[in-house]
C-alpha cells in the first residue's frame, strides 16, 4: 500500500556529538518517544503531547550558509516532531547544555540565580526556548519580545516573573556562546547520504516516510501513491498520532524539496513554497504589509512557527486557521501540482466546506502567491488590517479572526473591499455582501454602521467553546468599527489596542 | 529547651535556590516517569465513559483482550472493594452498573508498552443507557440534588436586621471552577513485592492516604503497602485525594499479574478524569447603612461537587469560614449547598473554597460602592475588622476573634505605595476620553486562615538522622511540589545544628520513615513538618550538647554549634567541627537520630455548629490591580500590580516571593481566561492546553510590584514565619474587581455591574451589555452549554474519535 522503497535508509541525525543511525522504529515515532523511551533521556518532559506546553522542547540545528557558523537553530516540540523528520539534523537537549568544564550554560546559571524553577517540571522546556534565543540573539528582547519568545512554554507555578529575570540575568553575564562550526563540518557530511526513505519493519507497525529532495521527485511519490500523506511541519499530523492514534503507513515530507523553500517575489506576488515555515513567511509578509505584525506575533508560539508552515495552515483548511483570513483580503493564489501538472486557483474558491478543498488525489499545494504592492510601501490609499480575538492573548485558538482592506480612490471613496473572516463558518470565507456595501461609498462611519448591518445577516457563525454565535456576530461587527476607528483621520483617541495601553502614571 | 539553638542566622531568612534548582535546570530532576522502569513494568491505559449519566449495559472487552502486548484488563466487577473515597467511600475505582460522568473510568488495560495499550483501550465496545444527566449547578439547586446535606451558619438576627436596614441590595454571582494543570500528570509505579506488601511511587500530596486507599482496595493493611514520593511537577490541590484513582489501579494491576504496573494518564484523560476548582452559584441579600457598612448578610453558597463526595464537604466549609474575608459582619446567615451534578467530581485547589467565599464578599462590597457612588476601597475600609481586637468588630462569623489584624495597616502602606487615588483621578480621565479602551482600579485585601479546618490533621511528624560523619539527613510527612518545602526545612534543621545547608539533606517522601502523615495541603506544609523537623533535631542537639559539654568538664546549655563547629566550655574546652563531634559521639554510643512530632495549638472547631476557633493564626495581603478591556471585545489586559503580602518573618523571602508571584498569577488565570467548557453531552471540552488557556508570560504585567510585608507572627510559628502557599491566590480577585470597575465605566449611574467569572471576552461584552444576558441556565463554570460543534485541533477526542464537521 505504502510502496516498497528502492533503497530504504536509516534516520541520520547528529545527537550528543555523534551521527544517530536508528532503523527498527515505528515511522511515526516522536522525538521525545524516542528521547523517553529509546535513549532515557529523561530530561525531556511530556506535559501534553499535543505542542502546547513546551515543556517538551528541544532545539533543532540545521546548515544554514546565511546562519552563525553556517547552522541555524530553532526550537520546536519534541512531543508533535517526527523523528524521521530529524534526518540530517542535529537535536539538542537539556542535558546537552552544560559545559563539563565551564559548567552550567548561561540561562541554566541564571535559572538557578533568580529562582526561575519552582516544581522544575517544565524548567527544561524553558531552559531550551531560552538558550534558542540567547544563542540566535546577541541582544536580549525588549519585554514584550521575550515574552513572546516564551509563548509556547507554560509554567504554573512561578508567574513567570523569574524566568523573565534569568533572561535578563543570562544576557547581562559574560557571553558565552556555542561555536557551530563543529556541528557544521558534521552537518555537511551527512547531507552526502541520499534522501531519507525510512521503512519501518513490520515489527514496529511498519510505515514508511520519506523526505525527496526535488519537485519532481516529490510529485512521482505522490503520484505513486496517492493514499500518501503529506508531512510540512507536523503541527498538526502530530496530534494524528499522539492524540488519535491515527494510521499514517506513508508520510512524504517536504521539507527537502528545495524548490519549496521558495520566498521570493516574482511577476508582483510573493511566492511562498509548501516548506516555508511560519517563522519565515510572516516575516516576508509583513515586509510588504506591516498591518500583520499583531496577528504574525500572535499567530502561534516559536516553537509551532519553527515547524509550522504557512501553507500546511492553507491546505489544512481549519475553520479557524488564522493565515486564511488575511490571504483572502489580500486576494492570495494557490499553485496546486499532481505529478507535473500545475493549476492556479484562488485562494477564494480552493474550500469546499469543513475540511475538505479542491485537492485531487495526489495533488498538493505547492505554494502559496500572494499580490505585493510594488513599489513597497503600501501605496496610501489602500487600507489593510487584521484582528485576533482569543481568550489569551498568545498561543491561543481564535474565536473571532479577521482581516479587512480597503482601496480607496483619491477622493477617499472605497473601490474595492475585502472583509474576509476565521472561526466564523465552515471554512474561512470572505462576506461579499458587506463588501458590497462597502465599494463605492465614502469610508465614513454610517457606511461603516450598515457594513456592520450587512454581516449580522451574512455571518452565521456557530457556538462552541471558544465563544458563542452571538458573541462572534456581534465582535465581527464591531472590529470593522475598529477598523474605521483606527483608518480614519482626524480622530484624536487614545490608542485603540488593548497592547498599546499604559498602567496610569 | 535547656539545649542551645545552633547560632547561623544566615540560614534562616536567607533566599537560598531551591534545593532542587540545579537538577531542575539541567534536566536532571527525577519525577515518578524518569525513576528507572522494574524489569516487566506494564503500562496501564484506561477506558472512559462517552456517556455523562448512564447504566452500564453492556462492556465488550474482547478485542481489548486480544490486543498485541496486552496482559490484563480490569472493570468494577473485578474489584472486590470497589468504592473510595478520602472521606466517604462513595467513588467506584472502575464504574460497576452506572456511569456518573463524561469521561469516568470504565476499565482499565495493561500492556507491555504504553503505546500497546493505548491502542488496546480503542477497541472496547462500551453499550450505556443514557439517564438523565444534571451537568449545571443551578439545576442540580433547583432539584435540590446535593452529595452532602446543606450546612448552615447563622451569627446575630440576619433576618431582623436586612428588615431594619437602611439600605439593602441583592445579587448573585456565578464563579467557574478551574483546572490544576500541574505540568506533570498524575502517574504512579506500583510494585507487589514478597509477602503480600506492595511499594507505590506516586506523584502524590499525601502518600498517607494512598497508602490507606490502597491497602482498601486490596483488603490489606497499612503496613502492607509503603508509598513514596521524593518531588512533584505540581500538585495546587490536585494530587491530594486525586491522585488515589491511579494508585490504586495500577496497585490492583500489579498484585493480579506480578509485575510492575506504571499508570501515567494522558493529559486530555488526566483533564476529564480528575477533579477541579468547584465552580459556585451564590445568592444575597445584604443590608447597610447610607455610609456603606454592612448591618447583615444572608448569602448562600451553591457548589458544583460533580458526582461525589471527595473532599467538598471541607473545601465548603472553608468556603463558608471565608465568606467574611476580612470584613467584619455583624448578623450574618450562611448556607451551604453542597450540589450533586453529573460531572467529574471537583476536589481541593489552591484556597479550598476560600476564594469562592471571598469573592462573593468583595463582589457584594462593590456592589454597595456602586450603589452609594462610593470609591470602592473607601467602603472596603469602612467594613474591615477592627485595628485592635477587644474593641468589637473582631469577632468572625465563626467565632473567631481576628486578633491581629493587619489589614488596616496594609491598606496604610499599599494605598500610597500604590498612588491610588492619583491613578483613580488619571484613570477616570482616560476613560472620559476613550471610545473603544477603558481603564479598571482596584485595591482588595485578603485574610486567609491557616490550619486545616479539621483540626486532627494538625500534626506532623519528622526524623532527623545525624550520620558519624557529620552530614544529616531529614525525613518528614511533608511533600515537594515546587513550593520549597524541602528547602525550607533543610533550613530549619541546618539552623539548628549550626551547619550550611548543604550539610543537610532531604530524603524522599516515605510512609516508611514517617507514618500518619496528614496532605501537604492548607499551606501548612512548613508550619507542621518544619515544626516537627525541628523537635527532633532538638532532641539530637541536646544529647550532642551534653556529650560535648561531659567532655569539656562544662554546662550543656553553654555548647555552642555554629558555621559548622562545635564549641564547649569548660575545664577542658572543646572546639572541633562539627564531624569530630558526631564521630567521637557516635563512638560514645550517644544516640545520633530521633523523631519529632508537632501538633498545632490552641486550635479546635466543631465540626456541626461550624464554630470555634479553626484556624491557627490568619494570613494577610493586599493588591492593587489596574486593568484595561476593549469593549468593542471584551478582551482585557492586566496593566500593573501592587502587593503586599504578610509572610510573618520570612524563612526564606525568595521561595515566599515565588508562592506569592506564582498564586497571584494562578488567581488571575482563574478569574480571566480560564474557562472550563462542557458540551451539551456533558464532555468537558475544554481538555488539553490547546483549548484550556493559563496564563502564558505575556499575561503578566510588566510592572509587577510584589513586597513581603515582614514582621513576627503573633503565634509561635516555625521562626515566626507564616504560610504562603495559598494566601496569594485570592490577591489576584483585585484583577477581577478592576474588571468589573473598568465595565462600570460604561455603564449609567448606579446601575450594577453583572460580570460573572471568569471574566473572558465574552463575560465581559456580555457585562458591557453588548450582548444578550446569559440564558438562565448556565452551564458550569459559569459557561452555558452551546451545543457539540467543535472544529480544529481541539476536536480531538481521547480514546475516541473525531467528531463530525459543524452542524
Amino acid at each position: 500500500m505504502n510502496g516498497q522503497p528502492a533503497t530504504a535508509t536509516p534516520i541520520r541525525f547528529l545527537y550528543r556529538g555523534q551521527v544517530q543511525m536508528v532503523e527498527g522504529v515505528a515511522a511515526t515515532t516522536t522525538v521525545l518517544e524516542w528521547l523517553r523511551l529509546s535513549q532515557r533521556a529523561l530530561g525531556t518532559k511530556e506535559g501534553c503531547n499535543e505542542g502546547d506546553c513546551g515543556a517538551c522542547t528541544v532545539v533543532i540545528g540545521s546548515l544554514d550558509p546565511a546562519a552563525p557558523g553556517g547552522v541555524a537553530l530553532r526550537s520546536v516540540n519534541a512531543c508533535i516532531h517526527l523523528l524521521a523528520m530529524l534526518d540530517g539534523r542535529l537535536l539538542l537537549t537539556v542535558e546537552d547544555l552544560a559545559d563539563p568544564v565551564e559548567g552550567l550554560h548561561p540561562v541554566q546559571q541564571a535559572m538557578v540565580e533568580c529562582h526561575g524553577a519552582q516544581c522544575g517540571f517544565c524548567t527544561p522546556g524553558f531552559v531550551m526556548s531560552l538558550f534558542h534565543l540567547y544563542e540566535n540573539q546577541p541582544t536580549l528582547p525588549d519585554h514584550a519580545g521575550l515574552c513572546h519568545a516564551l509563548a509556547g512554554n507554560l509554567c504554573r507555578c512561578t508567574g513567570y516573573r523569574p524566568i523573565l529575570a534569568a533572561a535578563q540575568a543570562a544576557w547581562q553575564a559574560p557571553a558565552r556562546r556555542r561555536d557551530r562550526t563543529p556541528w557544521r563540518a558534521a552537518l555537511t557530511a551527512l547531507a552526502a547520504h541520499p534522501a531519507l526513505d525510512y521503512q519501518a519493519p513490520a515489527s514496529a507497525g511498519g510505515g514508511r516516510v520519506q523526505a525527496p529532495r526535488s519537485l519532481a521527485a516529490l510529485g512521482a511519490a505522490l503520484q505513486a501513491d496517492p493514499a500518501a500523506r503529506v508531512l510540512a511541519g507536523a503541527t498538526d499530523i502530530g496530534l494524528w498520532i499522539t492524540k488519535l492514534g491515527r494510521s499514517l503507513p506513508h508520510l512524504v515530507h517536504l521539507d527537502r524539496v528545495a524548490e519549496l523553500q521558495v520566498l521570493e517575489v516574482r511577476d508582483g506576488c510573493l511566492h511562498i513554497g509548501a516548506a516555508v515555515t511560519h517563522a519565515r513567511a510572516w516575516p516576508a509578509l509583513q515586509a510588504f504589509y506591516p498591518e500583520v505584525a499583531d496577528l504574525a506575533r500572535r499567530f502561534a508560539s516559536p516553537t509551532v512557527c519553527h515547524a509550522g508552515t504557512l501553507v500546511g495552515n492553507v491546505a489544512n483548511g481549519s475553520p479557524i486557521g488564522d493565515a486564511m483570513p488575511l490571504l483572502l483580503a489580500l486576494d492570495a493564489r494557490l499553485e496546486l501540482q499532481c505529478g507535473a501538472d500545475v493549476r492556479i486557483v484562488p485562494l477564494a474558491a480552493f474550500y469546499l466546506g469543513y475540511q475538505r478543498t479542491v485537492l485531487t488525489a495526489g495533488e498538493f499545494v505547492r505554494s502559496v502567491l500572494v499580490p505585493v504592492p510594488v513599489p513597497v510601501p503600501v501605496p496610501a490609499r489602500s487600507r489593510l488590517a487584521c484582528y485576533k480575538v482569543s481568550k489569551r492573548f498568545d498561543q491561543d485558538i481564535t474565536a473571532v479572526c479577521a482581516a479587512f482592506r480597503l482601496d480607496l480612490d483619491a477622493g477617499g471613496r472605497i473601490i474595492q473591499a475585502r472583509l474576509a473572516w476565521g472561526g466564523m463558518a465552515a471554512i474561512p470565507l470572505r462576506t461579499p455582501g458587506a463588501e458590497a456595501v462597502l465599494e463605492g461609498q465614502d469610508w465614513s462611519e454610517a457606511t461603516c454602521a450598515r457594513a456592520q448591518v450587512a454581516l449580522l445577516t451574512e455571518l452565521t457563525p456557530m457556538s462552541d467553546l471558544r465563544a458563542s454565535a452571538a458573541y462572534r456576530r456581534e465582535v465581527a461587527g464591531n472590529l470593522l468599527q475598529r477598523f474605521w476607528y483606527e483608518t480614519s483621520t482626524g480622530i484624536g483617541t487614545p490608542p485603540v489596542r488593548l497592547d498599546q495601553v499604559e498602567a496610569s502614571p | 529547651m535547656n539545649a542551645p539553638q545552633g547560632v547561623a542566622p544566615a540560614v534562616i531568612g536567607q533566599a537560598l535556590a531551591h534545593e532542587s534548582a540545579v537538577l531542575h535546570v539541567t534536566g536532571q530532576a527525577v519525577y515518578v516517569d524518569d525513576l528507572a522502569e522494574p524489569q516487566g513494568t506494564l503500562h496501564v491505559a484506561l477506558g472512559l465513559s462517552p456517556v455523562a449519566h448512564g447504566r452500564l449495559r453492556g462492556l465488550d472487552l474482547t478485542s481489548v483482550r486480544r490486543a498485541p502486548g496486552v496482559i490484563a484488563v480490569l472493570t468494577g466487577a473485578d474489584i472486590p472493594h470497589n468504592r473510595s473515597g478520602p472521606i466517604l467511600a462513595d467513588e467506584p475505582i472502575l464504574a460497576d452498573d452506572t456511569v456518573s460522568f463524561h469521561g469516568q473510568p470504565v476499565f482499565a488495560v495493561a500492556a507491555e508498552t504504553r503505546a500497546q495499550a493505548r491502542a488496546a483501550m480503542r477497541l472496547a465496545v462500551i453499550d450505556i443507557e443514557p439517564l438523565p444527566a444534571v451537568l449545571d449547578v443551578a439545576e442540580a439547586r433547583a432539584q435540590g440534588l446535593f452529595v452532602l446535606p446543606p450546612v448552615e451558619l447563622v451569627r446575630g438576627d440576619p433576618a431582623g436586621a436586612l428588615a431594619s436596614a437602611a439600605l439593602t441590595l441583592q445579587g448573585s454571582l456565578r464563579q467557574g471552577g478551574q483546572e490544576h494543570f500541574y505540568l506533570e500528570g498524575q502517574v504512579s509505579l506500583a510494585q507487589v513485592r514478597e509477602d503480600q506488601t506492595l511499594h507505590l511511587w506516586c506523584s502524590t500530596q499525601h502518600p498517607t492516604e494512598m497508602q490507606h486507599l490502597v491497602g482498601h482496595a486490596l483488603g490489606w493493611q497499612a503496613h502492607q503497602v509503603s508509598v513514596e514520593c521524593r518531588r512533584m511537577g505540581g500538585a495546587f490541590g490536585g494530587k491530594e485525594s486525586q491522585s488515589a484513582q491511579w494508585a490504586i489501579i495500577a496497585a490492583l494491576l500489579s498484585v493480579r499479574t506480578g509485575r510492575p504496573v506504571k499508570l501515567r494518564l494522558d493529559r486530555d484523560d488526566d483533564m476529564r478524569a480528575t477533579g477541579k476548582r468547584h465552580a459556585f452559584l451564590s445568592h444575597w441579600t445584604v443590608g447597610f447603612t447610607p455610609d456603606g457598612v454592612i448591618e447583615a448578610l444572608d448569602v448562600e453558597l451553591a457548589s458544583d461537587c460533580g458526582f461525589s463526595a471527595d473532599l467538598s464537604g471541607p473545601v465548603n466549609d472553608r468556603a463558608l469560614c471565608h465568606v467574611d474575608n476580612a470584613y467584619f459582619l455583624p448578623a450574618v446567615r450562611i448556607r451551604s449547598l453542597r450540589c450533586k451534578t453529573h460531572t467529574v467530581s471537583a476536589t481541593a485547589f489552591r484556597g479550598f473554597g476560600g476564594p469562592q467565599g471571598m469573592l462573593v464578599i468583595e463582589t457584594v462590597l462593590d456592589d454597595i460602592a456602586r450603589h452609594l457612588q462610593l470609591d470602592p476601597l473607601l467602603v472596603r475600609q469602612r467594613n474591615v475588622y477592627a485595628r485592635q481586637a477587644g474593641t468589637g468588630r473582631d469577632t468572625t462569623p465563626y467565632g473567631m476573634v481576628v486578633s491581629d489584624n493587619l489589614v488596616p495597616l496594609l491598606f496604610d502602606h499599599l494605598e500610597p505605595e500604590a498612588r491610588y487615588a492619583e491613578r483613580r483621578a488619571a484613570v477616570a480621565a482616560f476613560n472620559a476620553a476613550s471610545p473603544t479602551v477603558r481603564k479598571g482600579l482596584a485595591l482588595s485585601p485578603v485574610k486567609f486562615g491557616i490550619s486545616f479546618n479539621a483540626t486532627h490533621y494538625n500534626q506532623a511528624g519528622a526524623l532527623v538522622h545525624v550520620y558519624a560523619d557529620g552530614s544529616v539527613l531529614v525525613s518528614h510527612g511533608g511533600t515537594e511540589m515546587g513550593q520549597g518545602l524541602y528547602t525550607k526545612i533543610r533550613q530549619v534543621v541546618a539552623h539548628e545544628f549550626g551547619l550550611p545547608a548543604a550539610q543537610v539533606r532531604l530524603s524522599a517522601t516515605d510512609t516508611t520513615r514517617v507514618p500518619n502523615t496528614s496532605a501537604t495541603a492548607a499551606s501548612s506544609g512548613t508550619d507542621l513538618n518544619g515544626k516537627a523537623a525541628q523537635a527532633a533535631a532538638r532532641k539530637v542537639l541536646q544529647r550532642l550538647a551534653e556529650f560535648a559539654a561531659g567532655v569539656s568538664g562544662g554546662d550543656p546549655a553553654a555548647v555552642q554549634f555554629q558555621d559548622g563547629r562545635v564549641r564547649a566550655p569548660g575545664a577542658h574546652p572543646l572546639d572541633c567541627p562539627f564531624a569530630e563531634l558526631t564521630a567521637r559521639a557516635y563512638k560514645a554510643r550517644v544516640q545520633l537520630w530521633d523523631s519529632g512530632f508537632y501538633a498545632t495549638p490552641k486550635i479546635h472547631f466543631d465540626p456541626v455548629t461550624k464554630t470555634g476557633r479553626p484556624f491557627y493564626y490568619f494570613a494577610y495581603g493586599a493588591a492593587c490591580s489596574e486593568v484595561a478591556i476593549d469593549v468593542l471585545t471584551g478582551e482585557t489586559r492586566v496593566l500593573r500590580v501592587d502587593v503586599l503580602h504578610d509572610v510573618g518573618r520570612s524563612l526564606n523571602p525568595a521561595l515566599d516571593l515565588g508562592q506569592i508571584e506564582g498564586g497571584f498569577v494562578q488567581g488571575m488565570g482563574w478569574l480571566t481566561c480560564e474557562e472550563l467548557y462542557w458540551r451539551a453531552d456533558g464532555m468537558l471540552a475544554t481538555h488539553a492546553p490547546s483549548t484550556y488557556k493559563i496564563p502564558t508570560a505575556t499575561d503578566v504585567p510588566q510592572a509587577f510590584h510584589v513586597r513581603l510585608f515582614e514582621r513576627d507572627n503573633s503565634e509561635d510559628s516555625i521562626h515566626r514565619s507564616k504560610a504562603v502557599g495559598e494566601p496569594p491566590f485570592m490577591l489576584a480577585i483585585s484583577v477581577w474587581l478592576a474588571i468589573r470597575d473598568a465595565v462600570a465605566s460604561t455603564l449609567p449611574g448606579n446601575q450594577p455591574v453583572h460580570l460573572n467569572a471568569p471574566a473572558t471576552p465574552e463575560a465581559v461584552l456580555r457585562a458591557l451589555g453588548r450582548l444578550p444576558p446569559a440564558p438562565g441556565a448556565a452551564g458550569p463554570g459559569g459557561a452555558t452549554p452551546r451545543g457539540t460543534v467543535s472544529t480544529g485541533r481541539d476536536n480531538i477526542q481521547p480514546g475516541g474519535t473525531m467528531p463530525g464537521g459543524p452542524a
